[in-house]
C-alpha cells in the first residue's frame, strides 16, 4: 500500500467522524499551545533580564566600594572604620591592566536643576566621556562629555531627554545654561530617548564631568567604576587585575567588591532557563493527557469499525497494514492538532506580547520542536495498543461484527 | 486447484468442543461452479472461510494452486487472499464513507497498484457492471442490487482465481438475486472457480456441482460435472 493511499484512507476515516476528530485535535492543540505559550513567557522573562543587563553595557566588570563579608566580623568593623572610598586615581590606575579597554567612573547624587523659573530634582551622574560607550548610551542632539583630563571640572552637562523637554520644551537646549545646585552649567548635548535600564531612567538623568560632580556634592569618592574588558575572553582577567590593583592601592586591604556582569547574567540565565523548562514540562503533561484521550477514542473507533477491519482483512490486508492505517490516523490527528496548537500558541504569545510590550515574548525553538515531537510521540504511542488490537482481530468474527 | 484433505475445524465453546468441519476431502478445479448447501450450523460458511484463508483448519491440509497454504503466516495469507481470492458477502460489506468507485478500488489500493492502472481498472469494472453513473454514490445511496454489483466488481478487481460468495442473494429480492447470480456466473467464462454458499435450493441448483452438508460433513454431491 502506498504511503499517499495510507494517508488518504486515514484522513478519510477521520473525516468520517468529524466531531470526534475535532475534539481530539482540540485536546492535542491545547496541549501544544500550552507548551508554546508557557515557554514563550519563560523565555520572555529570560530575554528581558538579559536585555536589561546588556543595556548596562557588554563585557562589564564593576568595582564598588566596601566588601560584603559573610564570614563574621572583620577587623575594620571593630575599629569603627568605614570602607575606604574609591578615588579617581584608583579608577585611572585600572587602565594599566592589559585586559581593560576603557573605564567609566561614576558618582551619583541628586540635586536641583533650574532654568529661569523652572526647577526640579534630578539624579546627577558624574562621569567621563567614555561612559557613552561603556553604558551603550546614545546621544540625540549635540555631543557627550568632552574627553580630556579626568580631574578637570568643566561646567558642561548632558541632559536626559525628559529633563530637556521639561526645562526647554521645544526650544533649542544645546548652548543654553542651566543651574545645578550652586553652579551654572552649559548644556552641550541631549541624550536620545532610551527608556529604562536596570531601574535607572536615562531620560531623567543629568550627566556632568566627574570632577564637577565631586565639587557639586563635596565628595571625592566614587559610587562605582564601570570597567569594560577588551573582549569576552578576558573578562575574568580584567576582574582579577582590578582586584589586584585595588588591593595594592588600598594598602593590602581587600575593601572593594569586584563583580562581573557576566557572572550575574549567567546565573540569571541558568535560573530562568530552568524555570522555562519546568513550566514547559508541566504543560507537556497536558499532552500526555491528550494522548490518553486519543487512545480511548481509538479503542472506540476500533470497536466501531470491526466490520470494516474484517473486510480489509478479507480483501487482502495483512495485520501490519491495518496497524499502519491506525498509526497513520493517530499521526494525522496529532500532526494537525499540533499545527493548530502552534497557531494557537503563537497567536497567544503575540497577544501577551501586545499586553506586556516590555516582555520579549517568543517561544524558544527547542520548546516548539519538543512540543510537536511530544504530541506526535504520545499520539502514536497511545495508538499502539488500539492498532494492535485492530490488527489482531479474527477476520471471521470481525466480518460478523463480533 | 483447491485441494482439501481431511480438513477439520474444531471450535471450543465453553468447555465443549464443537466440530464445525469433520474430515472434509474436497477438490475444486479451475472454472468449477460449486454450490454448498445445508441447514444452519452445518459448517458451510466455515468451509467457505477455510477456502478463503480467513480461518485455519484444526487438522488436515489445504493446497491452493499446488502450494500448501495450511500454515502460512498472516502476511503470506493476506497476500494469497489479495491475489487469488475474491469475496462476496450477504451483507455486501461496503465501506459506508467511500463511494462506489472507491469501494471497488480498495483491494487495488491495499495491494499497492499504481494510481493510473487503478483508475483504468475501476473505470472498466464500473462499465462492465453498469455502475458508471453511480461511481460517486455512497453505498447508502445505492439499491441492494447495485450494492451487490459494487461488491462483485470489488471482488473481481484483482482478477482472482477463486470467487467465494456467502449467501450473495440473501438480502435481495428474487429478481435482483437472479441478476446477481447471472453476473457471478459470467465470471466462469474467465475460468474463475465460483463457490456459492446458500440455503436457497433455487440458487444452489444453478451450480454444476452441488454439495450438501450436514453436521460438518459433505453428505452428498449431485449435479452435472463439467
Amino acid at each position: 500500500m502506498r504511503l499517499f493511499d495510507v494517508a488518504q484512507f486515514a484522513s478519510g476515516s477521520l473525516r468520517g467522524s468529524p466531531t470526534r476528530t475535532l475534539l481530539m485535535m482540540l485536546a492535542m492543540s491545547i496541549g501544544v499551545a500550552a507548551v508554546v505559550v508557557l515557554t514563550a513567557l519563560g523565555e520572555g522573562a529570560r530575554l528581558y533580564v538579559i536585555n536589561q543587563f546588556a543595556s548596562l553595557g557588554t563585557n562589564l566588570v564593576i568595582v564598588l566600594p566596601g566588601r560584603t563579608e559573610t564570614a563574621g566580623i572583620g577587623p575594620g568593623m571593630l575599629l569603627g572604620q568605614i570602607p575606604r572610598e574609591i578615588t579617581l586615581d584608583d579608577a585611572r590606575t585600572l587602565l594599566r591592566s592589559r585586559a581593560v579597554k576603557r573605564i567609566a567612573p561614576l558618582t551619583v547624587g541628586s540635586g536641583t536643576i533650574s532654568r529661569n523659573a523652572l526647577n526640579r530634582e534630578v539624579v546627577v551622574l558624574g562621569s567621563t566621556s567614555d561612559l557613552l560607550e561603556v553604558r551603550h548610551m546614545s546621544i540625540g542632539i549635540g555631543r557627550f562629555l568632552p574627553a580630556g583630563d579626568i580631574n578637570e571640572s568643566a561646567s558642561v552637562c548632558v541632559l536626559g531627554n525628559q529633563i530637556k523637554r521639561e526645562l526647554f520644551g521645544n526650544e533649542q537646549a544645546v548652548g543654553q545654561w542651566v543651574r545645578l545646585g550652586d553652579r551654572r552649567f552649559r548644556v552641550i548635548g541631549v541624550l536620545a530617548t532610551q527608556g529604562e535600564s536596570m531601574g535607572m531612567r536615562t531620560d531623567e538623568l543629568v550627566i556632568v564631568p566627574v570632577a564637577s560632580a565631586h565639587q557639586l556634592f563635596n565628595t571625592s569618592g566614587l559610587f562605582r567604576i564601570l570597567v569594560e574588558a577588551k573582549n569576552r575572553d578576558v573578562i575574568e582577567q580584567a576582574r582579577h587585575d582590578a582586584e589586584q590593583i585595588m588591593f595594592q592601592r588600598h594598602g593590602g586591604e581587600k575593601d572593594v567588591t569586584v563583580i562581573t556582569q557576566d557572572a550575574v547574567l549567567s546565573t540569571f540565565d541558568r535560573i530562568l532557563t530552568a524555570l522555562t523548562m519546568a513550566v514547559g514540562g508541566i504543560a507537556a503533561i497536558s499532552l500526555a493527557v491528550a494522548g490518553v484521550l486519543i487512545m480511548n477514542v481509538m479503542l472506540i473507533a476500533v470497536a466501531q469499525r470491526v466490520k470494516e477491519i474484517g473486510l480489509l482483512k478479507a480483501l487482502g490486508a495483512p495485520g501490519k497494514q491495518i496497524r499502519n492505517l491506525f498509526f497513520a490516523e493517530a499521526a494525522l490527528l496529532s500532526g494537525i492538532g499540533s499545527l493548530a496548537g502552534l497557531l494557537l500558541g503563537y497567536s497567544g504569545s503575540i497577544i501577551i506580547g501586545q499586553i506586556y510590550p516590555t516582555l520579549p515574548v517568543s517561544p524558544p525553538w527547542w520548546a516548539v520542536i519538543a512540543a510537536c515531537a511530544t504530541a506526535l510521540g504520545t499520539g502514536i504511542l497511545f495508538s499502539v495498543w488500539p492498532a494492535r488490537r485492530a490488527a489482531r482481530l479474527d477476520p471471521v468474527a470481525a466480518l460478523a461484527g463480533r | 486447484m483447491i485441494e482439501l484433505e481431511k480438513v477439520s475445524r474444531i471450535f471450543v465453546v465453553g468447555d465443549q468442543q464443537v466440530a464445525a468441519l469433520r474430515n472434509i476431502d474436497l477438490n475444486i478445479a479451475e472454472g468449477d461452479y460449486v454450490s454448498i448447501m445445508g441447514p444452519s450450523g452445518s459448517g458451510k460458511s466455515t468451509l467457505l472461510n477455510m477456502i478463503g484463508l480467513l480461518d485455519r483448519p484444526s487438522s488436515g491440509t489445504y493446497r491452493l494452486d499446488g502450494g500448501n497454504v495450511t500454515d502460512l503466516d498472516d502476511l503470506q495469507q493476506a497476500k494469497v487472499r489479495s491475489e487469488k481470492i475474491g469475496f462476496v458477502f450477504q451483507a455486501f460489506h461496503l465501506v459506508p464513507r467511500l463511494t462506489a468507485a472507491m469501494n471497488i478500488e480498495l483491494p487495488l489500493m491495499l495491494a499497492g497498484v499504481a494510481v493510473e492502472e487503478r483508475k483504468a481498472r475501476v473505470a472498466e469494472l464500473l462499465r462492465n457492471y453498469g455502475l458508471t453513473d453511480r461511481a460517486d454514490h455512497r453505498p447508502d445511496q445505492l439499491s441492494g442490487g447495485q450494492r451487490q454489483r459494487v461488491a462483485i466488481a470489488r471482488a473481481t478487481s484483482m482478477h482472482p482465481s477463486v470467487l467465494l460468495a456467502d449467501e450473495p442473494t440473501g438480502n435481495l429480492d428474487q429478481a435482483t438475486g437472479k441478476e446477481v447470480m447471472n453476473l457471478l456466473e459470467k465470471l466462469l467464462a474467465q475460468n474463475v472457480a465460483l463457490i456459492v454458499v446458500t440455503h436457497d435450493p433455487a440458487i444452489g441448483g444453478r451450480a454444476h456441482r452441488q454439495l450438501h452438508m450436514v453436521d460438518g460433513q459433505i453428505v452428498s454431491e449431485s449435479g452435472k460435472r463439467s
